[in-house]
């Protein structure tokens, strides 16, 4: 009992220290595939620790909304990485406090959040910003719930640890259609819901353009910090879910010692190391699609979805 | 279903390289570009190979791998040949083509008719003897010919209708190799020798067509014109 607690909490630590070190090497291989040196993989630390020492500036005409935002943003994160499985094969502590609905639930609370508080300081380009990613998380939300129903479906529960374990252990089902299916329609809503590059470019300065990153061009201080870090740990949770839960369920720890636990870390790492490949060969291949073109890409999405869920229904 | 473990791997293979087939013959419907709906054919004739291999295998179907083997040569390696050669400028210039819908409602009716498709297959499950890949190609070939004759509908575009017809043809292969995997060698290649010589008689047509309007978007030659 409490040493499943204390994994669950190494879980949090590993995904609150790794978080960074995982966009510094996707940054970083963005660059190097460019040609261009690029910055260094710690820099995402360096960033956070620069503006957590600066000063703080808030609009007086800004609500508790404004100010809210950024933790819910930061703690968010923190609570999906308790429910998921991010170094173990078998559910710890907080498993069965909430399922993948749950995380969808909390994902969409910080991210609503987000969006008024972008609303919230009359920043025109924040509006712009804001109503431009809940376009893109309104289509982006039926993807989701059929990925999670398809998902459940077949493995008859919504909790991601048993999820990955009926993955994990029926190569049946693994090589089965369905779960290719919902594999490439999971990637499609990940690229869309971390404002990556085919639907937004995270790397552009120019605010007429922005889709994610101008919801929080108001932000300074401990506020950006925050803003930058949970960004970073929801990054790494959903690229987590991606890895552990649908595409390579191995690798995991199934003992119960503190051995096992840290040398799962390595496994794991290595598994987002090889996503971030996959996702640096997506990014640099493609463009970003123009904005009313983004219904397409997510359409595309839903009905590979769909065609996961009749597939699995017909027992293929 | 109790198959061997050797067996079992090769029924995973088919079953990647279906879904993949699927993915792949909703992408034609979806994309835009010309060039990518020929690459994607190219993909889909490979997979059509892939499935075709672990069906023989698995079936100990000789037949199988030699359908393999001509479909890399003929799909994979001359068609685009003899398009490139009919065609060329109207394919690798980089232009989108343009459809009769929109690409979502196009998708979703794309959905509608693999539903319907997957709705017919499991009816013709009952007569069939080598289930475990049968189960899996039957269906996906169906739907995707139903794919394959939707993208003819909709597209207004000469070359797209013919990537449409081509995707049929895979898709009938596709579901062909689980219900009929011991085919003489000799109707496997009488139906492979047709469709690059089908493809050269389309594209000289295309191109004549584009000689005489300087457009191959066919959509729009319903009216009739002086000249």
């Amino acid at each position: 009992m409490g040493r499943s607690l204390l994994f669950n909490l190494v879980q949090v630590a590993v995904v609150l220290l790794l978080a960074p070190l995982v966009e510094g090497i996707l940054a970083k291989f963005e660059e190097m595939v460019q040609s261009k040196r690029g910055p260094s993989v710690f820099q995402v630390y360096r960033d956070i620790w620069k503006l957590l020492q600066k000063n703080e500036t808030v609009s007086s005409h800004s609500s508790w909304v404004f100010r809210a935002a950024p933790y819910f943003a930061f703690s968010m994160p923190i609570f999906v990485a308790l429910l998921i499985p991010v170094l173990t094969n078998y559910p710890l502590f907080f498993a069965f406090m909430g399922d993948m609905l749950a995380v969808g639930f909390l994902f969409a609370l910080s991210g609503s959040l987000v969006t008024l508080a972008a609303v919230d300081t009359t920043n025109p380009y924040g509006s712009i910003g804001a109503s431009r990613s809940r376009m893109v998380s309104f289509l982006a939300e039926p993807v989701f719930m059929m990925v999670f129903f398809t998902v459940s479906f077949v493995a008859g529960s919504t909790i991601p640890y048993i999820v990955q374990q009926s993955w994990a252990f029926s190569s049946q089902i693994f090589w089965g259609p369905s779960h290719i299916l919902v594999v490439v329609a999971f990637l499609m809503l990940f690229l869309a819901d971390e404002n990556r590059i085919p639907v937004d470019n995270p790397h552009g300065n120019f605010e007429l353009a922005m889709i994610g990153k101008s919801k929080y061009l108001e932000y300074s201080g401990r506020g950006a910090a925050l803003i930058k870090w949970g960004g970073a740990m929801k990054f790494m949770v959903l690229a987590i879910v991606f890895c552990n839960v649908l595409v390579t369920p191995w690798g995991l720890a199934s003992g119960k010692s503190f051995l096992d636990i840290l040398t799962a870390i390595p496994f794991v790492f290595g598994k987002l190391f090889l996503f971030l490949l996959v996702l640096v060969a997506i990014e640099t291949n493609l463009s970003k699609l123009r904005l009313f073109r983004i219904n397409e890409f997510l359409g595309a999405s839903f009905v590979v979805c769909l065609m996961a869920m009749v597939v699995s229904l017909m027992g293929i | 279903m109790t198959v061997p473990g050797s067996v079992q791997t090769l029924v995973g293979w088919d079953a990647l390289a279906s879904a993949l087939f699927l993915l792949v013959s909703l992408a034609i419907v979806a994309t835009r570009q010309m060039l990518a709906t020929l690459r994607l054919f190219v993909i889909q004739s490979l997979l059509l190979a892939v499935s075709a291999t672990a069906i023989g295998i698995g079936t100990h179907s000789v037949h199988l791998l030699v359908v393999a083997g001509i479909v890399i040569a003929t799909k994979v390696i001359s068609v685009p040949w003899v398009l490139k050669i009919t065609v060329g400028g109207e394919i690798y210039g980089r232009r989108e083509i343009d459809q009769a819908l929109t690409i979502p409602t196009s998708l979703i009716l794309a959905a509608g008719l693999v539903f319907f498709g997957f709705f017919i297959s499991e009816r013709l499950f009952l007569t069939i003897s080598v289930p475990e890949f049968t189960i899996l190609n039957l269906p996906v070939g169906i739907a995707c010919v139903l794919l394959g004759m939707f993208t003819v509908t909709v597209r207004r575009e000469a070359i797209a209708q013919l990537m449409g017809l081509l995707v049929m043809e895979n898709a009938v292969f596709f579901a062909g190799a689980a219900i009929a995997s011991h085919l003489p060698t000799l109707a496997e290649i009488a139906a492979a020798v047709d469709l690059p010589i089908m493809t050269l008689v389309f594209g000289l047509l295309i191109r004549q067509i584009h000689r005489k309007l300087g457009t191959t978007r066919v959509g729009e030659l319903s009216a009739l014109g002086e000249r």
